[in-house]
């Protein structure tokens, strides 16, 4: 008979189950929701998790104005309505928007560029949180000052919105190819890197050395169907953030359903066309580059 | 059994990791370890398809969303392939959502389960991400005893009742957290986010299962 364990000895919210969470979302769509009826399909449809926020990314921009938390009732109905985690968005530097949403019983937090950001110096500190943060980031260098500030997973920023999957591969590309130039310096050259690129030099040594970010990584930004999905799995990517593209497509649960196949299929020519067949319209979009670089939400917090 | 093959070049062992949604990468890397410490050379393959799972000797069904998961199983016809190979005999390393997927009932028509593994689950009743936890525990059957096992549990699963041929190998606050049936090992937290392998050889390479269960027939004559 196995003895019983000491309870005490009970630790929570370390960086070990910080990161862990975010590993178990590998592989998988996270999809934005807006309301209970969204995240239900969501579930339904094979997402991995789902993110609550109070208006998709595509309406934000639309609508202007000031964008921010999603409204607490919500969190707590989708929390209700749905048996995979839940993740919510804060905005930038928002260190107590995060604290409600933890309280509320938010899975991770999203500090997020598509909000509109609260402090335009600073980060949230997110090592003194028991919750985990997701960070977007376009390079290496921005990825590990979230890592450093306590992110626990990155995503590409891409430009959210806009169904134009341009900026995530950008993005991604831009990753790939630094993670790529550290792996072949040496020690002094990485410690110049990590000074000319703004980068904490630990994790510059860290990603060096294991050849990827030292936490998972997820597409995010612009990504409207199977393919893009598939591509940016193609990419190197963890897994995928489906934002706008769900419900601004013409069928959301036939699209959701081929987002989250294609995932798991994104190697494969054949099945991905199978699975492309018949999902219907995806959202209508908007070019990045007819984007003023004014309007664009990916050079926010750096 | 000797780590030596018929064919001398090939691996002594295929490990098949189920690779459809999860933390794939760590239980390949884990596997690895485990076998080589054990004297086996190991291929692994990450299945995402239907057709690899009949050449594996042994599996590993990582943690992840079991919703996600079991949908994903059953679209690819892996989930028929899997509990072929546990009818089999054939040994399988189960962790976290892996757990619920293998159950025999997960009380809850969002999974379907395999039933290759007689427990019933409460999917996710350690609570939420904030409940998560990390903690030493003791395991019948590890190598070194004395030392505690480093268990994370994530979300964790609950399983609340077993059957009469499932025993418990661990407990965690009165809850059974590590069980054993035949050729199956099962538990509800994350042996793979540590580099203490010490499960994933329970799991494969204790003497009971090559000797019930031989994971390589054709090096065992």
């Amino acid at each position: 008979m196995a003895t019983e364990t000491d309870l005490s000895e009970l630790k929570r919210g370390t960086e070990l189950i910080k990161r862990g969470f975010a590993k178990m979302q590998k592989g998988g769509v996270i999809m934005d929701v807006v309301t209970k009826e969204q995240a239900r399909v969501a579930e339904d449809t094979g997402a991995v998790a789902v993110m609550a926020l109070e208006a998709v990314p595509a309406d934000i921009r639309k609508r202007g104005g000031v964008a921010r938390m999603p409204d607490p009732t919500n969190v707590v109905e989708i929390i209700d309505e749905v048996s995979i985690p839940v993740m919510g968005k804060a905005r930038i530097g928002h260190h107590t928007e995060a604290q409600i949403l933890e309280s509320l019983g938010v899975d991770m937090i999203d500090e997020s560029e598509v909000l509109t950001p609260a402090d335009d110096e600073y980060h949230i500190e997110k090592t003194s949180f028991t919750s985990p943060f997701v960070c977007g980031a376009r390079n290496l260098p921005e990825a590990l000052r979230r890592i450093n500030e306590g992110a626990a997973m990155i995503r590409t920023k891409g430009e959210a919105g806009t169904g134009d999957v341009n900026q995530a591969v950008y993005h991604q590309r831009t990753m790939m190819n630094q993670i790529r130039t550290i792996e072949g310096l040496n020690y002094q050259e990485r410690e110049k890197w990590a000074r000319e690129h703004g980068a904490p030099r630990d994790l510059v040594h860290e990603a060096a050395e294991m050849g990827r970010l030292p936490v998972v990584n997820f597409a995010a930004g612009g990504i409207a169907t199977p393919a893009d999905a598939a591509l940016m799995m193609h990419h190197g990517c963890d897994g995928i953030f489906v934002g706008s593209g769900i419900f601004g497509a013409e069928d959301p649960e036939k699209m959701g359903s081929a987002i989250v196949e294609a995932v798991n299929n994104w190697d494969d020519p054949d099945a991905l066309a199978e699975i492309a067949t018949g999902v219907g319209k995806g959202m209508k979009g908007q070019s990045n580059d007819s984007i003023p670089e004014e309007e664009r939400l990916q050079g926010r917090g750096v | 059994m000797t780590a030596e093959t018929s064919s001398g070049t090939d691996a002594d062992l295929r490990a098949g990791v189920i690779a459809v949604q999860g933390n794939v990468s760590e239980h390949a890397a884990a596997i690895k370890r485990a076998a080589f410490e054990n004297g086996f050379s190991v291929i692994v393959e990450q299945i995402r398809q239907a057709g690899v799972v009949p050449n594996c000797d042994l599996l590993l069904l990582p943690g992840g969303e079991s919703t996600t998961i079991s949908r994903l199983l059953k679209r690819e016809g892996i989930d028929a392939e899997i509990k072929q190979h546990v009818a089999a005999g054939k040994p399988i390393l189960a962790t976290c959502a892996g757990l619920i997927v293998s159950s025999s009932d997960a009380k809850d028509d969002r999974v379907t389960t395999l039933d290759i593994l007689d427990v019933t689950v409460d999917r996710n009743a350690f609570g939420r991400q904030k409940d998560s936890f990390e903690a030493p525990l003791s395991i019948d059957g590890i190598d070194d005893p004395e030392t505690p096992f480093p268990a994370v549990f994530i979300r964790a699963p609950l399983i609340d009742a077993i059957g009469d041929d499932v025993s418990v190998l661990a407990w965690w606050d009165e809850n059974p957290v590590a069980v054993r049936q035949g050729p199956v090992l099962a538990t509800s937290f994350h042996p793979e986010l540590t580099p203490d392998d010490r499960l994933h050889r329970l799991a494969f390479f204790a003497e009971e299962i090559i000797t019930d269960s031989p994971v390589h027939p054709e090096t065992d004559v």
